[in-house]
């Protein structure tokens, strides 16, 4: 069952079957809901785009500002079977760099109402950048492990509706990836969201 | 006059040892009452006619008369006196209902002496309800028996509200008797008390998770510097004993754990007394027979209560001094959120190469702390705080350091925290959440520091802009601290100071 899910993630975006691609498939469905921790399982990414690896504040800020997302961005939106969205297996995946790269990311929250005094809480590996609904909200620097709640936003409000998480995660070396949940007043995962593709 | 505190100050930047403080205001007393809150006013009483001294915050304290100048004759009733002497030394208090129960020391000719009840409804001389009833003595030591009717101490039992006394001194036993939770008097006057220890005084007795704790103070009072004073203990599964000590000799038999003895400036710890804040906050209160900051008198002081393998330990209030501040959920520390250099600057990666094993690494010369005028040029003016690994860098070196006439609550003065060698001052704003500006001595920068009962600390600031609600330094995730409502069951506001 998991060969045949990897197979068609990887027949969608065109190269090899591999191991490594367990954890993604194509989304499917016109929308996800989170997982009881929380939890967003469905991503848009866009392939990696090689970048100079350095971690430092100055260096991140670099080099977002030498690769600003693209005005037509050609995403791939994938469900994760884990918590967590393994960029590694992406770019391995499509035979791109694994180190040394920027990742840019975003998904779209439907919320049932509005929410005030909610957090965003992700982890990344490594640097990050995170904007809800265009405002930036969180920066992680230096070389760091995917740790969950690790960058915690300031309060914030979730508007009813959509509401949109844009990221930039950049990678020096070795394994790659992000997680990422809101957190209510109380410093507990919110599960009543979902995902909605565009 | 110029401030106790500003003296410790003054002598600690002199000397460059940090100050230890032992409260402000009014703090002389000998064998202080354990305090009570009442009406959100802190009290204790002492040796003497009963001095009052009062506190609304538990730091800064004022006398306010004696409880036996309010008294018919100013002085213990003609049954106490008979049984005892009139004399008014180391009451204990309990409250009970709506009444107060003050336990006195009646002594005559020791060992002749009594223990004295009064009751009351207020502590609060100012008010129109303040008054104090004699309701005689409960307990009395004839002259001869082997006990002195000294030194009450008082528990209400929170497993079952039942009500006791514990007394005596150094003519034998310390005595345990059950009292009535309605009058204050014995319970069952004409039953033979228990001993529960011998040759030592100031006893009373404490619950905590299945075991009762007699603690008592050894040695000799009343000499100023030359008073051998210090505090033990002993527990027991049982109120009427017996107290074992940490190596199982019985109480009885003059067993006893230390649990505070002299240290730095202060001579003489005695009169223990447990005073519970709640939220897994607890401290306690105590005289030492010598302040050498106060010329030798003996004074009140207040202290963080710890708990440890299952005994009580005598904690140490913050003292100035620079900190790294650790959460305890995360590791990580709090630091200023600029970009950090690493201690002695960047080297390269050195990875082996080549085959064969690699030369020896050679020591190099000693690299300097990283101080901030090393790096701060690079900082921005304004900058938030977050959380990070520890790497001894500039940015997560904070300098704690009592802000000066600002007050205080029970142990401390409140504090200034701001990043080592700059006036960048950890500050909270609207929303609960934190950034660091120059300390201005607004509420929002002066913040409490309370060490809870498993050693750790939690921090508050006075006041949150926007907000009413008390707040405690949080780390919400490893990176980001926050201002959040306290738990006590929570890592979450549980920091950790240790030398950066």
């Amino acid at each position: 069952m998991k060969n045949r899910t990897v197979f068609a993630f990887a027949a969608c975006v065109g190269f090899a079957v591999s191991a490594l691609a367990a954890t993604l498939t194509p989304s499917k469905g016109a929308s996800l809901a989170v997982d009881a921790r929380g939890f967003v399982h469905r991503w848009q990414l866009l392939e990696p785009i090689p970048v100079p690896g350095r971690l430092t504040e100055a260096a991140v800020q670099e080099a977002l500002q030498a690769n600003p997302l693209p005005p037509s961005p050609a995403w791939h939106t994938v469900d994760t079977a884990n918590y967590n969205v393994n960029l590694y297996h992406f770019a391995y995946g499509l035979g791109k760099p694994t180190s040394n790269v920027l990742f840019w990311v975003t998904t779209t929250i439907e919320s049932p109402r509005e929410m005030t005094g909610i957090r965003l809480a992700i982890g990344s590996n490594a640097a990050s950048r995170w904007w809800l609904n265009d405002e930036p909200v969180i920066a992680l620097n230096d070389d760091r492990q995917a740790v969950i709640d690790d960058g915690v936003s300031r309060r914030l409000t979730l508007r009813k509706g959509r509401n949109v998480i844009r990221a930039a995660i950049i990678n020096g070396g070795g394994a790659t990836d992000f997680c990422a949940r809101f957190l209510d007043a109380n410093d507990q995962p919110i599960q009543d969201l979902k995902v909605i593709t565009p | 006059m110029k401030s106790t505190l500003a003296r410790w100050l003054l002598s600690s930047a002199i000397a460059g040892a940090a100050p230890v403080f032992a409260l402000e205001g009014d703090t002389g007393i000998h064998d202080p009452s354990t305090i009570v809150v009442h009406a959100g006013r802190y009290y204790t009483y002492g040796t003497g006619g009963l001095p009052i001294l009062s506190s609304d915050d538990g730091w800064t304290w004022q006398r306010q008369g004696s409880v036996m100048s309010a008294l018919p004759d100013g002085k213990p009733g003609a049954e106490t006196i008979a049984r005892g002497g009139n004399n008014s030394w180391a009451p204990d208090l309990v409250r009970v209902g709506d009444q107060y129960f003050m336990y006195y020391s009646a002594p005559g000719t020791q060992p002749k002496s009594a223990i004295g009840l009064l009751v009351g409804r207020t502590l609060d001389p100012t008010s129109p309800d303040y008054g104090w009833r004699d309701a005689g003595p409960v307990v009395w030591s004839d002259g001869v028996e082997d006990s002195n009717a000294i030194d009450p101490g008082v528990l209400l039992d929170p497993t079952d509200g039942r009500l006791w006394l514990t007394y005596g001194s150094y003519f034998g036993y310390i005595r345990l008797v059950e009292l009535d939770p309605q009058t204050g008097l014995r319970r069952f006057p004409n039953r033979p008390p228990f001993n529960v220890a011998i040759n030592s005084e100031a006893s009373i007795p404490i619950y905590r998770d299945g075991w009762y704790y007699l603690l008592v103070t050894h040695g000799s009072c009343c000499q100023g510097a030359n008073s051998t004073y210090n505090i033990r203990m002993g527990r027991s599964r049982k109120i009427t004993g017996p107290y074992l000590d940490n190596m199982g000799v019985d109480m009885v038999e003059g067993g006893g754990k230390l649990f505070a003895a002299s240290r730095g400036r202060h001579i003489g710890p005695g009169h223990f007394g447990l005073l519970d804040l709640g939220q897994g906050v607890q401290k306690f209160s105590l005289h030492y027979e010598a302040d050498l900051d106060r010329g030798g008198i003996s004074v009140l002081d207040i202290r963080p209560l710890l708990w440890r393998d299952g005994w009580p330990v005598a904690g140490d209030n913050v003292v100035s001094g620079t900190y790294s501040i650790e959460s305890a959920r995360t590791g990580t520390v709090l630091e200023l959120a600029v970009q950090g250099s690493p201690v002695g600057g960047f080297r390269p990666r050195r990875i082996p190469s080549g085959s064969g094993p690699p030369p020896p690494p050679q020591p190099g010369p000693p690299i300097s702390n990283q101080e901030p005028a090393d790096v701060a040029a690079n900082w921005p003016a304004s900058a938030d705080v977050r959380l990070a690994p520890a790497m001894l860098q500039a940015q997560q070196k904070w300098t704690i350091a009592p802000a000066p006439n600002a007050g205080g609550y029970p142990g401390s003065p409140w504090f200034r925290i701001s990043i080592a060698g700059t006036e960048r001052s950890l500050t909270a704003i609207a929303g609960g959440e934190l950034t660091t500006r120059a300390f201005a001595g607004a509420p929002e920068q002066l913040w409490r520091i309370d060490q809870l009962t498993d050693g750790s600390y939690r921090i508050q600031p006075r006041a949150v802009p926007g907000s009413s609600e008390t707040l405690a330094l949080s780390a919400v995730g490893s990176s980001m601290p926050t201002l959040t409502k306290f738990d006590p069951a929570s890592d979450r506001q549980r920091w950790h100071l240790g030398a950066p």
